[in-house]
């Protein structure tokens, strides 16, 4: 299986380790991963302001990456909620269209495609909050948010429970937005600010050591805030756990 | 099963106060040696958007201002997350809920893609049934009519039950002009109207306020006294104030929630009874109804009824479900069957289904940007998610700013008992808005320029080629306004050693 793996811009900038876990883990599962050294973006950043015309070169770039694949799979949901929902800008050749649909969350993707049944590696003795961002949760359907009648699924809690030793706790509301949104985070940044103070808070009341989370985006947003209030709580995302991370 | 609770008017529901004196189970606030201590004054109101001439309304600037009053912003986000979590507890209460929403939202369609037809059937059974049936194509035609009919039967005065379309129209400030006094008896929407601002939320129209806040609009309108923010004494001065001019009265006015077509009747649902006041004590009936009301038969009334008060207040049912079907004998009744805008939107293929809503508040009280920002930061008739979606079709300029309030989290569509996709059009606003040029300059430049830089892999890597390079260049290009907006309530990320590109040339380089 040849993987291309797509680290998306603020993972590549900010959270390298990020991508570093990522391609470790695909690795140790037996798989080859390779990264094109062209890319760059989704052009998440353009379509979310709703500038659709500016993300054609960009969706362009990202297909020129990435045609050819068995899959494509980034450890950042609402960058693949772009790719697969509203990749619309460019003409929807059978190239693009097989790049869209082979394009895979990290977590999904190791949960219905490689159904993966341990992580021997892996060790987390901590209690941790889960944040589902809501492009997982709402668009790719990680699991069942709490506004629907459905039974209950997670797919991100199904592979993290696979690892030793962690522990899981509940915040008083565990899939409200935390206020990061995009270009939302600058457009109304008080707004976007004081959801993540009560975000983190909620998470910290709830006695969590961590906040994990398969979108990094969200993570930045949440760990700015919590620095910003004093709220003593650490960030990490599910692939570092996941390829071993102990702290 | 368990015992309801008791019922309380959410608008005035506030947590305990910690100070109350209690004594064999009644709360005494002026009885003697039990007098509160002096206490600051509290916080005051913060008001909604401000508007200025033509400029787009600035919902972000509004919502800082009431973040900025935490005893609001807190109460209001707690208050609604609290209708949020009853309407979660009522939805597990019904197994076929999804099977419900689908069909609620499968006749909605079928009503709003027959609508001429169902329109022509309703309006023939309700002149059969002895209701007068006019048709307003805008607000100015709307209260123009209704002007009339009250000027026929030399009405000065007018009781009337809450109604968003009747603040579409700007209908209380016009009856004003014309020397009508209008009452409103929904308590909440009484406590906007004396305060002399607009609803902030469609079934908790002063949600927003605080008790104090209340105890001081009151004491200005009604003469309680200021120092006494008890919600039942409150309450029951309003009701004083208000019952001899409900009594008075020489018209009432309601809303709809649902027009039948197959009996030409009006639905009608409230929790305090004030629409049967309104519609009963006056010999004279005008109904204010927009054309999207429509419901093909009785039958299909059961699927709203048991939504409507589960999404919007986490209630099985409201108090009252009103069926208004003609006139009592000696009195009128009148339908004003109104458009505003309507059937145009009908024709908008990404927007059209917008007028399925049936006006829960539902997508309001999950939607976590709405509940700590208020509704009155919208600076529009309708606030919140629907709002979004909805005010751009009436005045897209004005309402330019408003499909950026939001994260698209996507929650509001999940509560919608008729499945609207709200968070999809309000995503495809931003696009429309786009087009129509309706977004700022400086938003214009930095979006085109992170178009460029990102589909040119060279200058993006010597853009974030260093750590600090990165932090002057990512925000800026992928957030357009820089570090400014992010730095300023929250710490900026820590810069790495080097980027994953650069890891990846120096430990896998071979590989690519």
């Amino acid at each position: 299986m040849r993987i291309g793996l797509f680290i998306p811009c603020y993972i590549d900038a900010f959270f390298p380790e990020v991508g570093v876990a990522t391609l470790e883990l695909l690795e140790r599962l037996g798989h080859e991963v390779i990264y094109p050294g062209d890319q760059t973006c989704c052009a998440q950043p353009m379509a979310n302001s709703g500038f659709n015309a500016e993300c054609a070169d960009t969706e362009a770039l990202f297909v020129r990456n990435f045609a050819g694949f068995d899959y494509v799979v980034a450890p950042s949901g609402s960058c693949v909620h772009h790719v697969r929902d509203n990749f619309d800008a460019i003409e929807q050749t059978a190239e693009v269209r097989e790049v869209r649909a082979r394009t895979y969350e990290l977590v999904e993707f190791l949960h219905d495609i490689l159904k993966v049944e341990a992580f021997p590696w892996a060790r987390f003795p901590h209690r941790v909050g889960l944040h589902n961002s809501c492009g997982t949760l709402r668009r790719l359907k990680h699991a069942t948010p709490s506004e629907l009648h459905e039974p209950f699924y997670s797919k991100p809690l199904d592979v993290l429970s696979k690892v030793e030793g962690i522990e899981f706790v509940t915040p008083a509301r565990p899939d409200e937005c935390c206020g990061f949104g995009g270009t939302f985070s600058v457009f109304e940044e008080v707004v976007s600010t004081e959801m993540g103070y009560d975000k983190v808070s909620d998470h910290a009341r709830a006695g969590a050591e961590y906040i994990v989370s398969a979108d990094s985006s969200c993570l930045m947003h949440q760990q700015g805030c919590a620095e910003r209030i004093g709220v003593p709580i650490k960030f990490i995302h599910i692939a570092q756990i996941l390829n071993g991370a102990s702290a | 099963m368990t015992a309801p609770e008791p019922m309380l008017h959410p608008e005035l529901l506030a947590s305990d106060d910690a100070e109350a004196i209690v004594r064999d189970g009644r709360r005494l606030d002026h009885a003697e040696a039990a007098s509160k201590p002096l206490r600051p004054r509290p916080e005051p109101q913060p008001r909604g958007a401000e508007a200025h001439g033509r400029r787009p309304i600035d919902q972000a600037e509004a919502a800082a201002r009431f973040i900025a009053a935490p005893a609001h912003e807190m109460m209001h986000d707690e208050r609604l997350w609290d209708l949020r979590q009853k309407r979660d507890r009522e939805m597990h209460g019904i197994d076929e809920w999804e099977e419900l929403r689908e069909l609620a939202a499968a006749i909605k369609e079928h009503a709003l893609t027959r609508l001429d037809e169902y329109l022509e059937q309703f309006e023939a059974n309700a002149r059969t049934n002895g209701v007068h049936v006019h048709w307003a194509k805008d607000t100015a035609e709307h209260n123009r009519i209704v002007h009339g009919i009250l000027q026929d039967h030399g009405a000065k005065s007018l009781i009337k039950s809450k109604s968003m379309l009747t603040e579409e129209c700007g209908f209380r400030p016009y009856m004003a002009s014309v020397g009508i006094d209008v009452v409103e008896t929904d308590l909440g929407e009484r406590i906007q109207q004396l305060d002399n601002e607009d609803p902030s939320h469609v079934v908790v129209p002063a949600v927003h306020k605080l008790r104090t806040d209340v105890a001081e609009v009151f004491a200005r309108t009604i003469g309680t006294d200021p120092d006494n923010s008890d919600v039942h004494y409150l309450a029951k001065a309003q009701r004083q104030a208000t019952r001899p001019l409900i009594l008075a009265a020489d018209a009432g006015m309601t809303g709809c929630n649902f027009a039948v077509a197959e009996t030409g009747s009006v639905v009608v649902c409230t929790n305090e009874g004030n629409a049967d006041l309104s519609a009963n004590v006056p010999k004279l009936h005008i109904a204010s109804i927009g054309i999207e009301k429509i419901i093909p038969r009785l039958d299909d009334l059961a699927v709203f009824v048991r939504l409507l008060s589960r999404s919007a207040l986490g209630s099985p049912i409201t108090q009252y479900t009103s069926h208004f079907r003609g006139p009592r004998e000696g009195g009128e009744m009148h339908f004003v069957l109104v458009d505003n805008g309507r059937s145009d939107r009908l024709g908008m293929e990404e927007f059209w289904t917008s007028l399925k809503c049936i006006r829960c508040g539902a997508c309001m009280n999950t939607c976590p940007v709405y509940r700590r920002s208020g509704g009155l930061s919208y600076g529009a008739t309708y606030s919140g998610p629907i709002g979004l979606i909805i005010d751009p079709t009436f005045n897209a300029h004005k309402y330019s700013n408003l499909p950026f309030a939001s994260t698209l989290n996507g929650s509001c569509s999940n509560v919608c008992p008729v499945k609207i996709n709200i968070h999809e059009q309000i995503y495809a606003w931003r696009r429309e808005l786009v087009k129509r040029h309706e977004v700022p300059l400086a938003k214009r430049v930095a979006m085109k320029a992170a178009g460029e830089l990102l589909s040119h892999p060279a200058a993006y890597r010597a853009a974030i080629a260093a750590a600090d390079t990165a932090l002057a260049h990512l925000p800026r290009f992928v957030i357009y306004n820089g570090l400014n907006a992010w730095g300023r309530h929250r710490e900026v990320p820590h810069p790495p050693k080097e980027t994953f590109h650069g890891w990846y040339q120096a430990n896998r380089g071979a590989k690519e």
